[in-house]
Formats: structure tokens, C-alpha cells, sequence
């Protein structure tokens, strides 16, 4: 595969704590990634070492095929986790001279930022000064001012928080738009539903370790338990299977069953189905949340 | 490299368009021209005044005396008539006489219904002054005691001449050169604490506003910082530059307005002056030559220079305390000792008028953290090549190592939100790699 970063071995040591420890990851190309783990596991320092803020202690970053240099801020788009613009500075001045700052010619940007302000609607604030907006609209313009110089990687640390459910699906159809344009978008947060909507990939951060990754639905196989939900009529029993739970709603019982792990699925089938009727029948695939629940709490690594 | 310069433009341009810069650099030339021109305007009002006083004087001694003067205009009144005495009376003030004052001094007084001005007593007094003294005088029985008098009194004022390195002589005057050494000194105290506290100013607004982790996404910090203090010096400079040129012009217009035939001889012995035509010998023209003794040119190029070394050593260390603490609250911990830095430097200058070259003012004008000020004050009275030369090379070494130290501390302290810092973190931050 076509990785556009590849981290590999890289660590870094505060005074007082290690902040990241032999971590590495590979960041595919035109892909979302989900950078996730808890508040305080590294991924703000990952984040500083990829924006060239902080140097690693040791171990390489590769961009797009070369170390990663001064240069490559360019070609970088960051949106921080904590947002802030200059308060007394007027809009279309701010993103002006921010995208100048990423390499951008005052006329080019302008010519950009136009567009972008026409697409949000959001043309009339050209002029006003950043403390008059509110927070959500810093938001909108801030994500623009990201974007604007087309970075080959963007760099997104938790850029839902603080938009309305309209304004965050807004934002997620850039996001999955800018993906089809081929730019690589690094993705952190935590919020496991967005998660699950648009990242291809994830890596999970705890205690300055990478504790998983891999595709999504590929972590999300490994960590399936084998359970199932079934739903049988009501008169019908069971016989050798586990019942984790069920619940009986009018003619119908609904079960969670556990899966003797060297049976395979057809098996299984099979083996219900000459005991009862079979209503519905499906996998029961851990959800995001609960992964990111087990491996940080219980150290459930696989 | 180039991206300094667009942080340094931005930092330049919101700067001086903000209304307050604007205000405060217009408004600066013209309550100076007001300070100074209103007192004179005030003055010139008052002397078209004339007050009409009565005198009654039952000694008969001193009405001869009392003519009218400029302002005072006499009127012998027999008696104190209730006329007289109305409020509605022409006379301003009524002088009584009752006995000779030579004898007895407490014999006369000026009668008024509001304040007696200042112009008629001081009149008054003179006059009476000059009759007691002269008869006392006369009961020495000397002859010819007012010629001895008047020729034993005797006005001087020794000359004093700089001998320059080329040998030349040069008119100096030691209250001139204190006079605009204490400018000299309050101006780039003034501009070095405002502008290396705008630097903090900024720099803090751009760590509360969190705006700094975007800004180091494309920036290095070192870059920001600089970006930031030569932007904001460039401002000060800009400032100073435009009050310079207001002055001038609103002298030149004073001068034209106030017409005097001084002020034009003088505006005209000035631009000689510039073009190094030699002056003509006259009453005025000795000012403007001292003023030309002192070497104005060799004294803006100085004051700059040390305005930007001076600047360059407060603004970085300003920027580190800064990119250190996270409220306005602290900062005023770590400003204190360079602030009480600064008036110290502010007090040596002063007291190194008395004696600019006496070892106080030498050694504070070596030492980098005071020598911005305190040179200020030995510049009109002339320092050595040698001496400026080390002054500044001590001034810019340090300055330099400075910002080097600051930018360490900042580079770390921007992206450090949370408690406040130790000095011993600091220390760590500028080890840091």
C-alpha cells in the first residue's frame, strides 16, 4: 500500500514523563486516519512532531517519501484542538495572511478563500472582526483557513467539537470530499461514531504506546467475540448453546448467543436451525466505542 | 525567510492603523506645541491688560513717584471716598499711604475687591523698593554711591569651549547638553518600556487567544518572535519619525505665526547651520551654536542605535515572560526586576548629569542593561569614539545572546498552557533541545 507517512520507531521524552514510546504507524495515502486514544496518551505530541512543532527524541518520519522537513509545512494543514484566530483582526485578513504563512500569494488566497466563503455562505463576514463571530462560525472559518493551500495532509484534532449536527455533517462531507480529491487526512478524536463514519483506518494511542491498528473493519474483526443476536419464536428452546441475554417482546424471543469458537458460522446456522425456527440472524460486530473502551480499560490488546 | 516578513508586516500595518496609535501620534506634537505655546499665548493676552489705580497719599512723598507705567495706570485720589471705593469704580486697586515707609514699612496698603494683580504690587514694589534703598543710601553720606553701585554690578557668565579631536573650538553649554540629555534619556526609557511591553502584549494575546499553535504549525518560533519585535520596533520608530517631523513643521508655523524677527533669523540660522554655512557672530546665533557644537547628527544616529539595541535587549526578554505565563496576572512577577532594571537605569542617567564622566555614568553606560539610558545623558556633553564603540558592541553582543536565550524560552513556553512557571523551568526550557 501507498503510504503517504510513515512514522516508524519515534519517541519522545519530556522531563517528567515519556510522552511518546516507540511508536510507529503507516498513514495511507488519500485515506481518512483515525488517530485515537485517551486525554494525555501522546497524540497531541504525535500531532506537534508531525507539524514540525517538536522534534522527536528519536526515530523518522517519512513524508510522502522523504524525511520530513521544515519544508513539508506547506503541504500541511492544521486544524488544533484548541481553535483560536486573532480577536481583533478582521476575517478575510486573518485567513489572508495565515494562508501567506503556508505559501499562498495574497491574490491567490483571496481568490480561494472567496469561493470557500461563497460555498459556506458565509461571504458577509469578510469584513467583520473575529471577536463578533460566534463560536461555531470561527469554527467554519478556521476550517477553512486549513484547507485553504490544498495540503496534501490535513491534520484534523477534533474538528467537530463545538459544531451544530447541521454544521458537523457539513463538515463531514468536506472532509470525505477533500478524501476523494486524494488528500490524506489525519483524524483525531474522540468521538467513535465519526470514527466509524468516515475513518478507512485507525491507531490507537494509550500511554504513549500504539495499542492497535489497522483498517477499521479489520480491527473491528479482530475484536468480535464471537456473539450473535438471534430471534426465534417464543415457544421455541435451546439446547447447548450459550445464552448471554434474552428478551422476550410479544411471539418473539430475542437472544445474544455466544459461538463455540471452532465452529463455523454455517455451522452454526445449521446446528439452530434444526432446533428452531430462525427469525433473524445476525454478527454482532463491537462498535468502535466498545473497542476503544476494552483496550483502554482492560488492556484487552489483540 | 521570507515568511518574517509577512509576520512582521502584519505586526506593522494592524499596528499603526489602530485609532489609538493614530490619535496618540497626532495628538502627541500638538499638546507638546500646546504645553509650550500656551503659557507664552497666555502671557502675551494678560499684557494688553491695563489697570487703573487709585492712589491716596497722606504723606504727599511718593505720588511724584508713582508715574504711570506700562500696565499701571496712576490716578492721585484725594480722599477714600465711597466712590472710590465702590465696586463699581474704575480702579482696579486703591494704594493708601499713610505714613513715610522709610520710617515704617508697614505704612501703606493696597486696597481691592477681588485679588490685587499681580503687575500693580510688584510695581508698587519696585518703586518703593528703589526710593527706601536710595535713602537709606544717601544717610551713608558717600558721594558718587550710585555709580559705584551701579558699575560693582556686574552680570557674568565664564564661556565655556569644547576642544573637539580635530582641534577645532566649539561653544558648549552644560545646561543645554543636561536638558537634552534628559530627553534624550526619558525618550528611550518611554519608547524601549511601551514598545518591549506592546511586544508582550502581543505575544501574550496570541498565547490566550490559542492562535499560537496554528502560528508555529507554519512559523518557527524564532521567526514569530522576531517577526514580532522588529514589526513593533518598526512602529516605534514610525512614531518617532512622524513626531519628529510634526515638531518641526509645528515650530516653523509657530515661528512664522509669532513673526518675530528673531524666529526668523533663527529658522534661517538653523538651515545655515544644516548646510554647514559658518555663522555670523550675533546675540543669537550663540544658542544655535552651541547646539551645533553638540553635534545633533552624531546624537539621532546614536539615540537610534541605542533605541534599537536598548529595545532589542527589553523587547526579547518582554517576549520570553510573554510566551512564560498565561495570565496578565503573572507577568507583572516576572516584569518587576526589569522594570526596577529600567528606573534604576533611569535614576543613574539622572544623577550622571551632575557628572557625565564620573565613574557612575561610565560604568552604567558600559553595562548593556543601562547603557541605552545612561549614554543618553553623556551623548550632548561628548563621549569618546572609543567609549561609544565598546558601549555598543557590549550592548549588541549582549542584546543578541538575549534573544537568543529568549527565543529558547519561548520557543518552549508558547505551547505551555497550565501552571505558572518557576525560574528553575525556565532554565530547563532554555536547556531544552
Amino acid at each position: 500500500m501507498d503510504n503517504f507517512l510513515e512514522i516508524s520507531h519515534v519517541s519522545k521524552r519530556f522531563v517528567n514523563h515519556v510522552a511518546l514510546d516507540d511508536v510507529s504507524m503507516d498513514i495511507p495515502r488519500g485515506k481518512v486516519f483515525g488517530l485515537l486514544g485517551p486525554n494525555g496518551a501522546g497524540k497531541t505530541t504525535l500531532i506537534r512532531i508531525i507539524n514540525h512543532i517538536t522534534m522527536a527524541d528519536a526515530g523518522q518520519v517519512m513524508f510522502d517519501g522523504h524525511p520530513l522537513c521544515g519544508h513539508d509545512v506547506y503541504d500541511i494543514g492544521y486544524l488544533p484542538e484548541e481553535r483560536g484566530l486573532y480577536k481583533k483582526m478582521k476575517v478575510g485578513e486573518q485567513a489572508v495572511y495565515l494562508a501567506r504563512l503556508k505559501g499562498l500569494s495574497a491574490a491567490e488566497a483571496k481568490k480561494r478563500l472567496k469561493e470557500w466563503f461563497e460555498k459556506f455562505n458565509i461571504g458577509d463576514w469578510w469584513d467583520r472582526k473575529v471577536e463578533e463571530l460566534s463560536k461555531g462560525m470561527q469554527q467554519k472559518v478556521q476550517f477553512i483557513i486549513t484547507v485553504l493551500h490544498r495540503p496534501q495532509l490535513m491534520i484534523l484534532d477534533e474538528p467537530f467539537s463545538g459544531f451544530d449536527p447541521n454544521n458537523a455533517d457539513l463538515l463531514k462531507r468536506e472532509i470525505m470530499e477533500l478524501r476523494n480529491q486524494g488528500h490524506t487526512i489525519l483524524f483525531s478524536t474522540h468521538n467513535m461514531a465519526s470514527v466509524e463514519e468516515i475513518c478507512d483506518n485507525i491507531a490507537l494511542i494509550d500511554h504513549s504506546r500504539v495499542v492497535l491498528q489497522g483498517d477499521v473493519d479489520d480491527v473491528k474483526n479482530r475484536y468480535k467475540d464471537n456473539t450473535y443476536h438471534l430471534v426465534i419464536p417464543a415457544e421455541s428452546e435451546l439446547h447447548d448453546v450459550e445464552i448471554l441475554s434474552q428478551e422476550q417482546k410479544r411471539s418473539r424471543k430475542y437472544l445474544i448467543i455466544q459461538k463455540p469458537s471452532e465452529e463455523t458460522n454455517s455451522q452454526f446456522i445449521e446446528r439452530l436451525s434444526q432446533q428452531t425456527e430462525i427469525a433473524g440472524f445476525t454478527e454482532r460486530m463491537p462498535s468502535m466505542d466498545e473497542i476503544f473502551l476494552r483496550v483502554v480499560r482492560n488492556g484487552e490488546i489483540k | 525567510m521570507n515568511k518574517i516578513f509577512i509576520v512582521i508586516e502584519r505586526e506593522f500595518m494592524t499596528r499603526i492603523r489602530k485609532k489609538s496609535f493614530i490619535l496618540l501620534t497626532i495628538l502627541m506634537p500638538l499638546l507638546f506645541a500646546g504645553v509650550v505655546a500656551l503659557p507664552v499665548l497666555l502671557s502675551s493676552i494678560d499684557n494688553d491688560e491695563t489697570f487703573t489705580v487709585a492712589l491716596i497719599d497722606h504723606t504727599g512723598k511718593y505720588a511724584p513717584l508713582l508715574k504711570d507705567s506700562g500696565k499701571v495706570h496712576i490716578v492721585p485720589v484725594e480722599e477714600l471716598t465711597p466712590d472710590v471705593r465702590s465696586k463699581e469704580s474704575d480702579y482696579t486697586a486703591v494704594i493708601v499711604i499713610s505714613r513715610d515707609l522709610s520710617q515704617d514699612s508697614t505704612g501703606a496698603t493696597i486696597y481691592s475687591h477681588k485679588e490685587v494683580p499681580v503687575d500693580i504690587t510688584q510695581y508698587f514694589n519696585s518703586v518703593i523698593r528703589e526710593d527706601i534703598r536710595s535713602a537709606r543710601l544717601a544717610t551713608y553720606n558717600i558721594p558718587d554711591i550710585d555709580r559705584i553701585i551701579a558699575a560693582s554690578q556686574v552680570d557674568y557668565s565664564v564661556p565655556t569651549v569644547k576642544w573637539t579631536d580635530d582641534g577645532t573650538e566649539k561653544k558648549s553649554s552644560y545646561e543645554l547638553a543636561g536638558v537634552l540629555g534628559m530627553v534624550l534619556t526619558m525618550l528611550i526609557y518611554i519608547f524601549v518600556l511601551s514598545y518591549g511591553g506592546m511586544v508582550m502584549q502581543g505575544v501574550m494575546e496570541e498565547k490566550t487567544n490559542r492562535i499560537m499553535e496554528i502560528m508555529v504549525s507554519s512559523v518557527k518560533p524564532f521567526q514569530l518572535m522576531m517577526g514580532k519585535i522588529i514589526g513593533i520596533a518598526l512602529v516605534g520608530l514610525a512614531q518617532f519619525l512622524i513626531w519628529g517631523v510634526l515638531i518641526m513643521v509645528i515650530m516653523v508655523v509657530a515661528g512664522t505665526l509669532a513673526g518675530g524677527d528673531m524666529d526668523t533669523s533663527q529658522a534661517m540660522a538653523m538651515a545655515g547651520n544644516m548646510q554647514g554655512v559658518p555663522m555670523p557672530q550675533s546675540p543669537q546665533s550663540e544658542l544655535l551654536q552651541v547646539i551645533q557644537g553638540m553635534n545633533l547628527g552624531e546624537i539621532f544616529i546614536m539615540f537610534i542605535l541605542y533605541f534599537i539595541g536598548g529595545y532589542l535587549l527589553y523587547a526579547s526578554f518582554f517576549a520570553a515572560i510573554g510566551a512564560s505565563v498565561n495570565e496578565q496576572a503573572d507577568s507583572s512577577q516576572f516584569m518587576m526586576p526589569i522594570v526596577i532594571l529600567m528606573i534604576f537605569a533611569l535614576y543613574a542617567g539622572m544623577f550622571s548629569i551632575q557628572n557625565p564622566d564620573g565613574p557612575l555614568a561610565l560604568w552604567c553606560s558600559y553595562i548593556p542593561l543601562t547603557s541605552p539610558i545612561v549614554m543618553m545623558v553623556r551623548l550632548p556633553f561628548g563621549v569618546p569614539a572609543w567609549q561609544l564603540l565598546l558601549s555598543l558592541f557590549l550592548l549588541y553582543a549582549t542584546a543578541i545572546a538575549v534573544v537568543w536565550l529568549s527565543a529558547k524560552i519561548y520557543r518552549v513556553g508558547i505551547l505551555m498552557y497550565g501552571r505558572k512557571p518557576t525560574p528553575r523551568d525556565l532554565i530547563r526550557w532554555i536547556r531544552f533541545k
